[in-house]
């Protein structure tokens, strides 16, 4: 799924409108998955308007009835990643910071999972976060998410399975930077949430 | 005994155990999609709609 920059027809308006109220709803998902790539809430909007008005100017290029969420994900994850080549010098920084936040935006009435949850993610490598956001959250098939991290499907396979597996071993060991909590207690209360949660739904 | 498919408690052990990595790991994956909706479900300022019509007007003139 490159861009494909051919030139096609002229749009019409009727074509440009049904292209811009599909894009609106997809905000709410732009927004969500640069949350978590950028961790700092002010910072992941800029990139998601970033990504919404590249995907506004480059609307010629794509095909109606394609999956646009897959593209966008895709615009957004490059610009994030042409942002940090262009900064990269802060990558550490913005690592820290990312961490840090990820932590201080929780609200305290938040179940601690989420909390837990957050941490953990954060202490993975990039490729496995994204992975994994990406199938588990975001809802894309393999192939799609491959397509969007500009990777073969096997990769994108393992590096969710091995995500999964960190995941829950730094859930389980209680090997997340918190006090007070014993090792343990994440995955616990994880437990107890997931079994609450599919009981209400 | 009447576990025919696994006939060794060892067997049985590691199919419990197996059973509890799957429970654990749809735990983690409910959390998951909950933080990805919780940001889904937020309205969206009004910036962004704002930008896109903004860049809509300029383009028809």
């Amino acid at each position: 799924m490159t861009a494909d920059l051919k030139e096609r027809p002229p749009r019409t308006p009727a074509e440009d409108d049904a292209f811009k109220n599909e894009l609106v709803t997809l905000i709410p998902h732009l927004r969500a998955f640069a949350r978590t790539l950028c961790g700092d809430a002010a910072a992941a909007d800029d990139l998601a308007q970033d990504a919404m008005m590249k995907a506004w100017d480059a609307r010629a290029s794509f095909q109606m009835g394609t999956n646009m969420k897959a593209w966008t994900f895709m615009i957004l994850r490059n610009q994030f990643y042409s942002d940090k080549r262009r900064s990269w010098r802060q990558t550490q920084l913005d690592q820290e910071a990312a961490e840090r936040t990820l932590v201080a935006v929780d609200d305290p009435e938040a179940p601690i999972a989420l909390d837990e949850l957050r941490q953990g993610l954060a202490m993975l490598p990039a490729e496995q976060r994204e992975a994994l956001i990406l199938v588990g959250a975001g809802g894309f098939a393999y192939e799609e998410a491959a397509d969007i991290c500009g990777c073969a499907v096997g990769t994108v396979k393992s590096r969710v399975s091995r995500a999964r597996r960190a995941l829950q071993g730094i859930l389980e060991a209680g090997d997340y930077d918190r006090d007070g909590s014993a090792a343990g207690d994440a995955m616990r209360s994880i437990l107890a949430d997931a079994e609450r949660l599919s009981t209400v739904r | 005994m009447n576990q025919h498919t696994s006939p060794n408690p060892d067997g049985r052990k590691d199919a419990a155990a197996l059973d509890e990595a799957r429970l654990r790991q749809q735990a983690i994956g409910v959390r998951l999609r909950q933080m990805f909706d919780d940001v889904v479900k937020e309205p969206v300022p009004d910036d962004f709609l704002e930008i896109l019509r903004r860049a809509d007007r300029r383009e028809q003139g």
